[in-house]
Formats: C-alpha cells, sequence, structure tokens
C-alpha cells in the first residue's frame, strides 16, 4: 500500500527552486488538496511573478500567468466570469502580494472576492538575487540592507494577515510555516480549507506560509528551517487571524 | 514491512529528510552524484525504517514514495 507518492495535481516536472527551498513543500501541499477534494478538472491557477513565477509548469490544473502583483484582480475575472465552475486560487510571494500587489490584494480581500490565496512569506526578494523586501524582519542582512534593516530608515515590516484581518470583507486568514512535521501537516490543514471555504461559496480565504530562502538567507537548508522558529515566527505569530465560519 | 524509493534524479542533496528521520537511517551519498550533480540522499538500513513517511513530508522535490 503507498502510504506517500507525488500528488496527481502535480505534473511530471522538476522543481527549479534551490536545494531545501520549502516552496516544493508548498506546492505539494496545494496539489495534495486539490486531489483529496478532487477539484483539478475545474481548478485554475493564477501564477505570481517571483521564483514561483514557473508555477504554471508544475500544476496539471490550467494555469495563467498574472503581471507582477496583479493576481488577485487576474483571479477575480476567472471566478466571477463562471463562480459557479472555476475554482480559482492563485500562488504569490511576499514580494509580489505585499508590495507591487498591495492594492490588489486588500481590495480582493475588501470585496470577499471568493478566491483562495496561498500567501509565501519568506521575507526576501529570492529571483532577483536578495534583496530587502516589505516582509524583511528589522535589523535582517539582505543584499539591499547590508547592515541590517533599519527601521527608522525603512519602516517596519507589513504583517499581512493582521492588516487584512481588520477588514469586514475577508473569510478566512491564516499564517502557517512548513518547517517542520507539525507545521507541515496544520498548513496542509489551513490550504485544504481555504479551499473548502472556496467551493461552499464563503468568500476571501488567504492562507500565508512563512517559507524558507536559504541561498538569499545564506544559511543551510537545515539552518534556515530553524531560523523560521527562531526569528520569523517570534515576528509573525502563526495561527488563524480570522475565521468568519467559526465565529 | 515499509518500504522508500527515492526518485534520484529529482534529489537536490539539501539533506532536510536526513535531519527529519526518527531512525536516523537516511544518509547523503557520499560516493555518487546524479545527473544534476548532487549527492543524492539514500537509505542505509531499510529493515529499521517504521514507514513514518516524515522524509518523504519533509521533501521539497517530491523525491520520495512510501509504502507500507
Amino acid at each position: 500500500m503507498i502510504v506517500f507518492e507525488k500528488p496527481k495535481a502535480l505534473a511530471d516536472v522538476p522543481f527549479h527552486y534551490c536545494p531545501g527551498c520549502t516552496h516544493g513543500i508548498i506546492h505539494r501541499l496545494v496539489a495534495e488538496a486539490i486531489d483529496e477534494l478532487g477539484i483539478e478538472g475545474q481548478t485554475i491557477g493564477v501564477a505570481p511573478v517571483g521564483c514561483s513565477v514557473f508555477a504554471y509548469n508544475y500544476f496539471n490544473c490550467d494555469m495563467v500567468e498574472a503581471a507582477h502583483g496583479r493576481a488577485p484582480a487576474v483571479a477575480t475575472g476567472l471566478k466571477r466570469s463562471d463562480p459557479e465552475n472555476h475554482i480559482v486560487f492563485t500562488y504569490q510571494g511576499d514580494g509580489d502580494l505585499a508590495s507591487i500587489g498591495m492594492a490588489e490584494t486588500v481590495h480582493a480581500a475588501t470585496r470577499n472576492e471568493n478566491i483562495t490565496i496561498i500567501f509565501v512569506n519568506n521575507a526576501i526578494y529570492g529571483m532577483t538575487g536578495g534583496q530587502m523586501a516589505p516582509t524583511s524582519l528589522p535589523g535582517q542582512v539582505t543584499q539591499t540592507s547590508p547592515y541590517g534593516r533599519d527601521p527608522k530608515h525603512c519602516g517596519y515590516p507589513v504583517k499581512v494577515c493582521e492588516m487584512l484581518s481588520q477588514l469586514e470583507g475577508p473569510e478566512y486568514l491564516e499564517r502557517v510555516a512548513v518547517n517542520n512535521i507539525k507545521n507541515i501537516r496544520a498548513a496542509k490543514k489551513a490550504i485544504k480549507k481555504a479551499f473548502e471555504n472556496q467551493i461552499q461559496g464563503k468568500g476571501f480565504s488567504l492562507v500565508e506560509v512563512l517559507s524558507s530562502c536559504p541561498t538569499n538567507w545564506g544559511m543551510t537548508p537545515q539552518k534556515a528551517l530553524e531560523w523560521i522558529d527562531e526569528a520569523m515566527i517570534p515576528y509573525y505569530p502563526l495561527g488563524v487571524y480570522k475565521d468568519r465560519s467559526a465565529e | 514491512m515499509a518500504k522508500v524509493t527515492f526518485n534520484t534524479e529529482l534529489c537536490k542533496g539539501c539533506g532536510l529528510c536526513v535531519n527529519v528521520c526518527p531512525k536516523k537511517i537516511l544518509e547523503l551519498a557520499k560516493d555518487k552524484i546524479n545527473q544534476k550533480g548532487h549527492y543524492p540522499a539514500q537509505m542505509t538500513d531499510q529493515s529499521q525504517c517504521i514507514g513514518c513517511a516524515f522524509c518523504a513530508t519533509m521533501c521539497p522535490d517530491c523525491v520520495i514514495t512510501v509504502e507500507k
């Protein structure tokens, strides 16, 4: 009996991500949710700009590539064109969703658009070579903050879940991590719930996933996972920030 | 008995599976490399495997299949 294998919703294509990058885990969790809910035929994904720009190569469902940050707007159009039959998700990084795409994200949330957003937060711009992102932590050394991010000069990181939780619109906001087995299982549950919410027509669901970037953080893959525990989770606490159906 | 198979050509040798294995029976190969030039993960003692699938859950590249 097979206990664990590559999910059917993932194409038989090797990921281009760096060794130890947790994008691969998050791709797999999304694919497992699609498999378990049996929605591959009606799902449309929207790929972002950033490391996960090639996400359209890796999922077997239909995929659309959006301009930088505009994935929630593209997803809105896809969903509204056939709300009964389309299951639409976006897969975005922090350089995409939390900086250039902030307006689209906030407005999709406040409209309670019935889409699912997977937001991968690794606190850095990965694809372009490790520049400071809106989510980089205070004191974090990056290519463009070689002495560490100074909040006096660069401001403070954007906490997306906390910010969106102040809006009336969103249905479900949760922050999870993928740095150990326990957190991966919780992340899978959250991602599946975000898809279920959409199927039940409940509305805007966003799952923020704390991810690692060993290459640009300058760490080994294992050390990067530990850094999520030591530095990221204290600043970005895990948990459900909004769940209207549970209230 | 649990059986773990590795799609060695997909492995990037990050070692996350090695660290997460509760039985400590995984290692990165020392004497062979795959087509990408990485030292792939391999199992040292299949008989001790309990089929928990922690390695496969942690693997970012879907290298591992677990059977029981």
